[in-house]
């Protein structure tokens, strides 16, 4: 369920290395659900949802949104006659249903050899999702139609640990392999992984996995669909929306967003974020039924401006990154579509006007309202709010700081900090969930990474002489983990070899993970931090955003 | 000079071709890389039939089958409906008829029609016959028109014998979701409607220059594109 800003702490304690009471980029206010820890957004993440799962309408906070603008009466009467046109739906597409999806008659004689063929050996990591009936839905690599065989095993795995044993399969590790399985409401996830990653970080994986697909269908829907039959082939009703998880599974590899449960802000000058936030406010407020405007940019965030009291979970706001990244017909038109955002309320649909800002901006504007009819009067406003940032220039700054001009102390920061042992930083505020890095991953130098590694996932053995933001993100992992690692989390690990040199330090206020030189003194280091923690307190404004607009 | 304003939905299984049917008619060109409509895209274009304009609210929907329960929403209130199949593709014509069904049991006021078998390019694969289809449209009283969106054939023709159609519904009265109204310059001068509807027809700003269609007899239409 989404959380109210009364979660919102008020009072994030400081610490000692900065002369102002507030770590960099914390302020009292936050627009984003604070995440403490990965592994608290992780289990958060987990349970909020399980809670959700028996929730009746009543409880939802879209319901709860629309009674407060009066809409309560006539809006459940609709949701109920639509409810009933969608199984009449259901009744029709099945028996029209898709000709291409049926054609599961693959002979499962020769499963054993097509496990072995190039398509499926040697990846690093596979995905897996099936129903807890054992039926495939999805694999990351392959055709799922031909792993039926491999999803009944799983499927057997998990029930016999779960009857027999009365206990739940988390994971079997072997000496290169480790199996992860997560059984979420009517579905089974299982991550088959050679990466460096730890159990936490893939189960948050499949986690994400899981709410992509309840994004798209919500988990009234999902549940419902296995309530009714066991059996059901979901594939019919994801099919399309495999992309979306493809794309989610590829970006949670190399964004450390998502290994620190933080969301990226496009930095941009104080005074121009304010004017875009004031242009979305000014055009909006009389808008009654919209819960959230939120402006977006190569998977960074411009400005959310938000219902009172509604603030949104980073994983949220990491589902609509995606889908706007994985959705090219969105620079085709204006869009309006359903989207469900699980941690903000997994039982229903919200509706969103989605479009691009202008041919010459690629920045996406997302109006997302409870009201199923608010098509125009949104279409309308975004052209006013387009008009209005077109006339104050902020299009003209936003496409600055997206192709990093070279002016800018954000694009390059490392050289504008002057300390050259530092190659490689990521920062986050807790309080306000958001990240920093030395070297924003773009959304097409990911494009680029992709293609270079076109064959997809494949485990490669080969050293590498530069490395890239990307890599870089991969050594942090084990850091990370160890840091938060349940048993015995560290505050400060220092660790410096021949490679290079790498510090990881958690404060209440802040995460830091640097790479330096190799062989660093600590000391030496420590004095580093200090000068990189001041730097980013002096651009805070820039990089953050600092406030909590509302309509 | 007469206006009047209608909204059109555009229906069809995945991948039939809809968003290429309506790219290439209001924008005028064809991508291969068309993706996947997500819930569905709104464009607006106008078309001048003889000495009256058709404004045209087009909702080129989504055809994944996720997206299918949401379809009320867009065909509501809607006047017209493009039913596009892909000749190809058997199955993409049967599911027609399950639109049909649902259009005649949740549309209270009457609809134009229209029956478009799209990918008449791909003639060797042909899955659908035109003699099957022709009867299937006269019995759902709906115009029938073969296109491509590859090659630009047939898709002015439905896009104008639709707003022809469109044209002599308004003047039936029938028909109390449609506004027609007299303009001097056919710019919008709107004595009644709901204002916030009113504003959605300034989103055209690429105003092609006027064309002349020489296998049409009548008619010339005049597109805006939306962006
Ligand atoms: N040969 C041929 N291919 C076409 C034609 N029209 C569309 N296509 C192709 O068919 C595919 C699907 O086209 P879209 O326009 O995206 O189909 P759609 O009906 O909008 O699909 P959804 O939005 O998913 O419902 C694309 O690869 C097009 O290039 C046509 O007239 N001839
Ligand atoms: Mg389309």
């Amino acid at each position: 369920m989404a959380s109210t800003s009364k979660d919102v702490p008020t009072s994030p304690s400081g610490h000692d290395n900065t002369d102002d009471d507030l770590e960099p980029g914390a302020s009292y206010d936050s627009i984003l659900n604070p995440t403490d820890s990965f592994e608290e957004f992780a289990t958060e993440m987990n349970t909020s949802l399980e809670r959700s799962r028996d929730l009746t309408k009543k409880s939802s906070t879209i319901s709860e949104i629309q009674s407060e603008i009066g809409e309560c009466s006539k809006e459940l009467k609709e949701t109920k006659s639509s409810d009933n046109l969608q199984n009449k739906d259901e009744a029709i597409s099945a028996s029209t249903s898709n000709s291409n999806l049926d054609e599961n008659g693959e002979d499962t004689d020769n499963e054993d050899d097509y496990l072995k063929s190039p398509e499926l050996v040697n990846k690093e990591k596979h995905v897996f999702i099936l129903s807890s009936a054992g039926k495939p839905i999805y694999s990351r690599y392959g055709n799922e139609d031909k792993l039926a065989g491999v999803c009944g095993v799983i499927q057997a795995l998990v029930s016999v640990v779960e009857e027999q044993n009365r206990d739940i399969l988390r994971s079997i590790i072997t000496k290169d392999c480790k199996a992860v399985f997560l059984v979420k409401g009517p579905l089974i996830l299982v991550a088959v992984s050679k990466s460096n990653e730890s159990e936490t970080q893939l189960v948050l994986q499949l986690t994400y996995a899981f709410n992509q697909i309840v994004s798209v269908l919500t988990l009234t829907q999902l549940n419902r669909i296995f309530e009714q039959r066991r059996n059901y082939d979901l594939r019919r009703l994801l099919s399309g929306a495999e992309r979306l998880i493809d794309n989610l599974l590829i970006f949670m590899e190399k964004d450390p967003a998502f290994l620190l449960g933080a969301v990226r802000c496009l930095p941009l000058p104080e005074k121009v974020r304010e004017n875009i936030t004031n242009a979305i406010i000014s055009t909006c407020h009389k808008i009654r039924d919209l819960v959230f405007a939120i402006l977006i940019a190569g998977n960074q965030l411009i400005t959310l401006v938000r219902m009172k009291k509604y603030t949104l979970h980073p994983s949220d706001i990491h589902l609509l990154f995606n889908l706007v990244r994985s959705s090219e017909s969105f620079k085709t038109a204006e869009s309006w579509t359903p989207i469900c955002l699980p941690k903000f309320d997994a039982t229903g649909f919200l509706h969103g006007h989605v479009s691009y800002i202008s041919e010459d901006c690629q920045a996406c504007l997302l109006l997302l309202t409870v009201q199923r009819d608010a098509f125009y009067p949104l279409s309308q406003a975004k052209h006013t709010i387009s008009d209005k940032l077109r006339r104050s220039n902020c299009l003209t700054a936003i496409n600055d700081a997206l192709n990093r001009s070279k002016d800018l102390p954000t694009t390059n920061p490392l050289k504008h900090i002057g300390i050259p042992e530092i190659r490689h930083f990521m920062y986050k505020c807790k309080s306000t969930a958001q990240l920093f890095t030395s070297d924003p991953i773009c959304l097409d130098r990911l494009q680029d990474y992709r293609q270079r590694h076109k064959e997809g996932g494949d485990v490669v053995k080969k050293k590498v002489e530069k490395l890239s933001d990307i890599d870089y993100v991969r050594n942090y992992r084990e850091f990370c983990s160890k840091m938060h690692c349940a048993c015995s989390p560290a505050k400060l690990i220092f660790r410096s070899n021949s490679l290079d040199t790498v510090l990881a330090w958690i404060t209440n206020g802040f995460e830091l993970y640097v790479t330096f030189d190799p062989l660093m003194e600590k000391d030496q280091a420590i004095r580093a931090v200090d000068r990189l923690l001041r730097w980013i307190k002096n651009e805070e404004k820039r990089i953050f955003i600092m406030n909590a607009p509302t309509f | 000079m007469k206006v009047v304003e209608a909204k059109i939905v555009v229906l069809g299984s995945q991948g039939v071709g809809k968003t290429s049917l309506v790219v290439r008619y209001i924008g005028k060109m064809f991508s291969k890389h068309i993706s996947p409509t997500i819930g569905a895209s709104f464009f607006t274009c106008n078309i001048n039939v003889d000495d009256a304009r058709v404004k045209l609210q087009v909702w080129d929907t989504a055809g994944q089958e996720r997206f299918r329960s949401m379809a009320p929403m867009y065909y509501r209130n809607a006047n017209a409906a493009l039913l596009v199949y892909d000749i190809t593709n058997a199955s993409s014509f049967a599911a027609i008829k399950g639109w049909v069904k649902e259009l005649q049991s949740n549309v209270p006021e009457p609809m134009v029609l229209a029956l478009v078998g799209n990918k008449c390019d791909l003639e060797s694969c042909r899955a659908v016959s035109n003699n099957e289809a022709t009867q299937y449209a006269t019995s759902i009283g709906a115009a029938y028109c073969e296109t491509s969106a590859l090659h630009d054939q047939g898709i002015d023709q439905v896009f104008l014998s639709t707003a022809t159609a469109l044209l002599s519904l308004s003047s039936t009265n029938l028909v109390s979701s449609m506004r027609s109204y007299d303009s001097v310059d056919g710019d919008e001068r709107l004595p009644f409607g709901n204002p916030t509807e009113e504003m959605a027809t300034h989103i055209g700003k690429v105003e092609l220059p006027a064309w002349s269609d020489d296998r049409v007899a009548h008619g010339e239409t005049q597109r805006t594109m939306c962006c």
